[in-house]
C-alpha cells in the first residue's frame, strides 16, 4: 500500500488529555461513516482511536508534561487509515503486547482491542525520530 | 449523563449511561465501588450506555472482584450492544452475569 493512494480525511492536533476524547471521537464516528463504514464497524473504529489515544495519555505521557496528539484519518481505495502519533520518548514496540485474558483483572485490555478491530496495527518510525506513530488500518469492504 | 440508583427486592441496581470513557471511568469505579461497599447485591444497568472502552471496563471488573471478595455479587442488566461488543472483545461476556432485563435479574437471584 503506497502512501500516494491515500487521501488525507482530516488531521487533529490536541492536548492528550482524557477531557478531549469525547470530541476526538465524534471526528473519527464522522470520518468512518464518510468512508462508507456501517454502524458496527464504525463503532470499532471509534472503540480503536479511544484506546490507542488512551494509551498515549496513560503510558506514552505518563508522569510527564501533557503533550500533544495528531490523529490523522486518511483512506485508501479499499480501506481506512488512522494514524495516532505523539512526542513522548520514543516506547519499544516490541514490548507493546496484548495481556493475557484468562486473568481476571481490571485493565491491560486496550491492545487487545485494538488487534481485535482493526485489520492492522503497526508502530511506524516517527518522521523525525521525535514520538511514537501508531498507525491502524481497517478494509470498507467496498472499493471507494 | 446522570447516573442513578435505586432499591429492587432488596438488591442495589445502578444505571449507567452515555460514554464510559477515561474521562468518566473514576466517577464509574467511585459509584460502583461504593455501592458494592455497601453489602448488598449489585445490578448494573447498561442499556443507556452508547459507548464504554478498557477504562470501564476496568470499573466494572474491579467492582466485579469487590463484590466477591465481600460475599456478594455484582451482575449486568439490559446490555446495549455497543457495551455488549466491548464485553464480548474483553472474553467477559461468560465472566459476568449478564440478563436480559431487570425481572430477570431478579427472577435468577432468587
Amino acid at each position: 500500500m503506497s502512501l500516494a493512494a491515500e487521501e488525507s480525511i482530516v488531521e487533529l492536533r490536541f492536548p492528550a488529555r482524557a477531557d478531549r476524547m469525547a470530541l476526538v471521537r465524534e471526528t473519527v464516528r464522522s470520518a468512518a461513516r464518510y468512508c462508507g463504514f456501517d454502524e458496527p464497524a464504525t463503532r470499532d473504529i471509534v472503540l480503536a482511536v479511544g484506546e490507542a489515544c488512551q494509551n498515549v495519555i496513560l503510558h506514552a505521557y505518563a508522569g510527564r508534561d501533557v503533550g500533544d496528539i495528531v490523529l490523522g484519518i486518511l483512506r485508501g481505495t479499499d480501506r481506512i487509515v488512522l494514524r495516532v502519533s505523539d512526542f513522548a520518548p520514543p516506547i519499544d514496540p516490541a514490548a507493546v503486547k496484548p495481556r493475557d485474558l484468562s486473568e481476571l483483572r481490571p485493565g491491560g485490555l486496550g491492545i487487545h482491542f485494538i488487534q481485535e478491530l482493526m485489520d492492522t496495527a503497526d508502530f511506524h518510525p516517527a518522521p523525525d525520530g521525535v514520538g511514537n506513530v501508531l498507525q491502524m488500518t481497517k478494509k470498507t469492504g467496498i472499493a471507494i | 449523563m446522570t447516573d442513578a440508583i435505586r432499591e429492587e427486592q432488596g438488591r442495589l441496581v445502578v444505571e449507567l449511561g452515555g460514554e464510559i470513557d477515561l474521562d468518566r471511568a473514576p466517577e464509574v469505579r467511585g459509584l460502583l465501588l461504593d455501592c458494592v461497599a455497601r453489602g448488598r447485591d449489585v445490578l448494573v444497568d447498561l442499556s443507556r450506555v452508547t459507548y464504554i472502552d478498557s477504562s470501564g471496563i476496568a470499573s466494572l471488573v474491579e467492582a466485579l472482584q469487590n463484590a466477591g471478595k465481600g460475599g456478594t455479587t455484582l451482575g449486568l442488566v439490559a446490555v446495549s450492544p455497543a457495551a455488549l461488543r466491548v464485553f464480548e472483545l474483553a472474553r467477559l461476556d461468560t465472566v459476568f452475569a449478564i440478563h436480559p432485563d431487570i425481572g430477570a435479574a431478579l427472577a435468577a437471584a432468587g
